[in-house]
């Protein structure tokens, strides 16, 4: 039997060398593997370096800070605390032993964490090493305007919904408002009590930003992207006139206006900008129908759908606005696929988020032009240096500045005698477009206004939506855009 | 030197390896564990000592590494569960005692391993009685899928790991005499006659139904894989290794098909990243453990094994993932050491094998050295990804009483053929 277990020693001494070999290859793979989300290794690596503090736009407002922990074994863990709770949760979003991270927790780690390949922070963080100090990361300000955002928080909090506030002319995000929401805070202490949190809609899903990655039926604010079209390819023209006979012809079929215009005979003979002032669905449809869907979803895309805003969040947490079919996001080749007339209106599956909304009218506001949305104003070193600068830069080139200023007339009418007279700040002139998208249910319109203001020279750009409402855009997000508009306006008084 | 003289220099340098380690858990941790961990190391060495008194007296002729080697191999489990749970070192450090105890009794107590040939029979049935015992109902206990452990009143016990040794014994009886029969087979085929090959069949039979009953993936493995070394050794026919191989292979697809447990484990094996938060959770936190150990690792009780609530990262860290906590915190030598630990148990004991002159002897001494091989294979192998992930001990290391008892039970017999071989040989 001897040659057999002489052969069998040689098999195992083959199978021991396997796992040898198994376990250098991991080591291998180290550099890789290192970088994982999950990999607790280096979650308590970072957990080592003091992470750089997050503020307002003020620059003295921080908005998540570290909390020193000594550890039994004598080692030091910087644990994060949110000092201003649910106020930009979704923004700043939290970083935590438990449950890795999100928002600008985890889009910046590299900063926060000093680990970004700049040769000042890689000097820095060897220095600290070399004489055993607490590595530090750098300090983020952010763009966020501390009363528009607690103005957005508030109007918002009994509500389902969405605030975003920009300057048109940047880019910047000056608030970003997603209700309900939670205390980042509790994620790491008490996970449960946010599982537990119940809002004004069923799943209240607090975790969710609304904001950026909720994609809610636009309806007639996507009129201001159909009333660009009609402009700017030159097809219509503000004084262009219609007939509306309270519904449009659709495949053999009647679309009626919105429920609440209920004269039966419609309002007659109208021009494009009575009908953007009364947000008259007929016209809309038959203009869509004259356009076709192609040209339609053309100026949807140069306002930004059917791209992912560059915000500096995570991708994960900023939806792609366009028609959607079976949850995904879907452009037709064949424009027959489109029922053009429901799609001018903003219904026919196509899904927006308030964001994105927000950057339409801030694009109209800039003259045609939008810029690239940003959350972050500069990243400071630990001894106050400047180690990046986040500048203005153009997004898309959505339509002429001269149908840009035929829309901002438009819109201008739709506060001053439309269907948003709420949304009036006496002494300021704002542009605004309504939007009651019906889902069908009584009670449950996902209602919108996006406007910008002052309309002639616009400091700011606001989307608000909030779903599961009785009443209109008119009467449920328009007060809470202009309390938002008008907290960013008194800034400079 | 005398071969005694021998093993007493190898268990001082065991003691001295033991020392080193609780020292360096100590130094890492003084926080959180006591002084009272230097005196782990003493005890130790006191316990071994009296081991080898035992065997200076009644076998002075065993292998003089082997004994050094269990010692080494519980020593490293001992430390290493020590820095993930001081009160799991305390109660593994009670079960190494109650190993040992087992270790002399069956030394003093049992003049002649040969003796165990005549109860072969007895032995297999109690093995497959101890195999089915699990999954009676009102004393099995099913923990992380498999039903693999008997609770009767305060004692909760794998009867699994005994029954392994006991399978060897009968194995090493029933194929010494058989396999002249089952190595010629009748026919022109050179088949075996179904009287030979018929309890074979029952064998493998019966370990696809212990699988099947009790989900223990790595058992079934471990007894079927013992199985085949020892057929292969009896009677040199690759053909049957072939054969039974293809039978497992079979009966594991067959399996694979009807319980969810066994299609998690292999499609986790195939792609360890599908499901790192759910399904594979385990072995990809073993992945992170052993690769970001480096070279020489972070040093005992400095790696990153446990949150700061004192939850382990991996579950079943100081039984099935035990090795993975060694790599991390020994890093790729010390976890290479170990392996070949394994190795130099495999060459000492199949080299006992080989100096016997007796098949039962062969076979016994073959199959022990087989068992603690191929046990130590198939748990490596699972925590680091090389094979599908199954839950079994690595011997001598991992925390837990029947396994440790059991394998000190399979060295005091391995020790046993040893002395004999040994004496016989120079007579």
């Amino acid at each position: 039997m001897n040659p057999q277990i002489r052969r069998l020693f040689y098999v195992f001494t083959f199978l021991f060398v396997a796992l040898i070999a198994t376990a250098t290859y991991w080591l291998w793979r180290a550099p890789d593997l290192e970088a994982r989300q999950g990999n607790p290794g280096l979650v308590v690596r970072e957990l080592e370096i003091r992470r750089g503090l997050v503020y307002a736009s003020d620059g003295r407002t921080v908005l998540a800070r570290n909390r020193r922990r000594e550890l039994e074994d004598g080692r030091v863990w910087w644990l994060r605390r949110y000092p201003r709770g649910e106020l930009a949760a979704h923004a700043v979003g939290y970083s935590t032993v438990a449950r890795s991270r999100t928002g600008l927790e985890e889009s910046l780690n590299d900063f926060l964490t000093g680990s970004n390949a700049n040769l000042s922070t890689i000097i820095d963080a060897t220095l600290d090493r070399l004489r055993g100090l607490t590595r530090e990361g750098n300090d983020v300000i952010t763009t966020l305007d501390l009363r528009a955002q607690e103005t957005a928080m508030q109007a918002l909090a009994s509500s389902c919904g969405a605030a975003v506030a920009l300057e048109p002319a940047t880019g910047r995000v000056l608030a970003l408002a997603s209700t309900p929401s939670f205390d980042p805070n509790l994620v790491e202490d008490d996970f449960r009590q946010i599982e537990r949190i119940e809002g004004a809609c069923t799943p209240a899903a607090p975790l969710l930003d609304r904001a950026t990655a909720g994609l809610f039926t636009p309806g007639s604010t996507f009129k201001v992207v159909t009333a660009a079209a009609a402009l700017d390819t030159g097809t219509f023209r503000p004084t262009s006139e219609f007939d509306d006979p309270g519904y449009c012809v659709e495949y053999g079929q009647r679309v009626f206006n919105y429920s609440d215009q209920g004269t039966p005979s419609g309002f007659g003979r109208v021009t494009l900008a009575q009908a953007v002032e009364n947000s008259i669905n007929s016209v809309f449809c038959n203009i869509g129908k004259e356009l076709g869907a192609d040209v339609v979803l053309d100026y949807a895309e140069r306002f930004g759908f059917y791209d992912r805003p560059p915000l500096e969040l995570p991708s994960d947490e900023v939806a792609i606005s366009g028609l959607y079919r079976e949850g995904r996001l879907y452009r037709p080749d064949d424009p027959n696929q489109v029922d053009p007339g429901r799609l001018a209106f903003g219904q026919e599956r196509l899904l927006a988020t308030p964001l994105q909304m927000a950057l339409v009218a801030a694009g109209v506001a800039n003259d045609g032009v939008v810029m690239e949305p940003t959350l972050v104003d500069r990243i400071l070193a630990p001894d106050g240096d400047v180690v990046e600068r986040f500048g203005a830069s153009e997004w898309k080139e959505a339509i002429k500045p001269s149908t840009a200023a035929e829309l901002t007339a438009m819109m201008t009418a739709v506060v001053a005698s439309g269907t948003a007279t709420s949304a009036q700040i006496p002494g300021v002139e704002v542009a605004g477009k309504t939007g009651t998208a019906e889902t069908g249910v009584a009670g449950r319109n996902n209602t919108w206004f996006i406007a910008f203001a002052p309309a002639r020279s616009p400091e700011v750009a606001v989307a608000v939506t909030l779903t599961d409402q009785a009443g209109t855009g008119g009467s449920t997000a328009a007060p809470i855009a202009k309390a938002i508009m008008e907290a960013v306006l008194s800034r400079n008084t | 030197m005398t071969l005694r003289t021998r093993e007493l220099l190898n268990l001082g340098l065991v003691g001295l390896l033991t020392a080193a380690g609780f020292a360096s858990v100590y130094i890492a941790r003084q926080e959180v564990v006591s002084t009272a961990s230097l005196s782990y190391a003493a005890f130790f060495l006191a316990l071994f000592l009296a081991a080898h008194l035992v065997v200076r007296l009644r076998l002075p002729d065993a292998d003089p590494y082997l004994l050094p080697l269990g010692g080494l191999l519980a020593a490293i489990g001992l430390t290493e569960i020590y820095r993930i749970e001081p009160d799991l070192a305390f109660r593994q450090g009670l079960w190494v005692v109650v190993g040992v105890a087992a270790f002399l009794a069956l030394v003093l107590f049992l003049r002649d391993y040969r003796e165990l040939d005549g109860v072969k029979y007895v032995l297999g049935v109690s093995a497959i009685v101890l195999l089915v015992l699990p999954a009676l109902p009102g004393i099995g206990r099913t923990i992380n899928g498999a039903t693999l452990w008997v609770d009767i009143g305060p004692l909760v016990f794998q009867p699994g790991e005994l029954a392994k040794v006991l399978i060897v014994v009968f194995l090493a009886g029933y194929l010494r005499d058989n396999r002249e029969m089952l190595s010629y087979g009748v026919g022109s085929g050179r088949l075996p006659s179904p009287k030979h090959l018929g309890p074979l069949l029952l064998v493998w039979g019966g370990a696809m139904l212990v699988l099947f009953q009790t989900r223990d993936l790595g058992g079934a493995l471990l007894y079927f894989a013992i199985f085949l070394v020892m057929l292969y050794t009896a009677t040199a026919r690759w053909s049957f290794v072939a054969a039974g191989l293809a039978l497992f292979l079979l009966g594991a697809f067959a399996l694979y098909q009807v319980i969810p447990h066994v299609q998690d484990r292999v499609e986790g094996w195939l792609d360890p990243w599908s499901d790192p938060q759910g399904e594979t959770y385990q072995l990809v936190q073993s992945i992170y453990a052993i690769s970001s150990g480096g070279v020489f690792g972070s040093g005992l009780g400095r790696g990153v094994l446990l949150s700061p609530e004192g939850e382990s990262y991996i579950p079943f860290l100081e039984t099935d993932f035990i090795f993975s906590a060694i790599a991390q915190e020994l890093g790729l030598a010390g976890a290479a050491a170990v392996i070949l630990l394994y190795l130099l148990f495999a060459f000492r004991g199949f080299r006992v094998s080989m100096l016997a002159d007796d098949g039962f002897s062969k076979l016994l001494a073959a199959g022990l050295t087989a068992a603690v091989s191929i046990q130590a294979f198939i748990i490596i192998g699972g925590v680091t990804g090389l094979i599908p992930l199954t839950g079994i001990t690595l011997p001598f290391v991992s925390y837990g009483g029947s396994s440790i008892v059991a394998n000190f039970l399979l060295l005091g017999l391995l020790l046993m053929v040893s002395d004999r071989v040994e004496r016989t040989g120079r007579a």
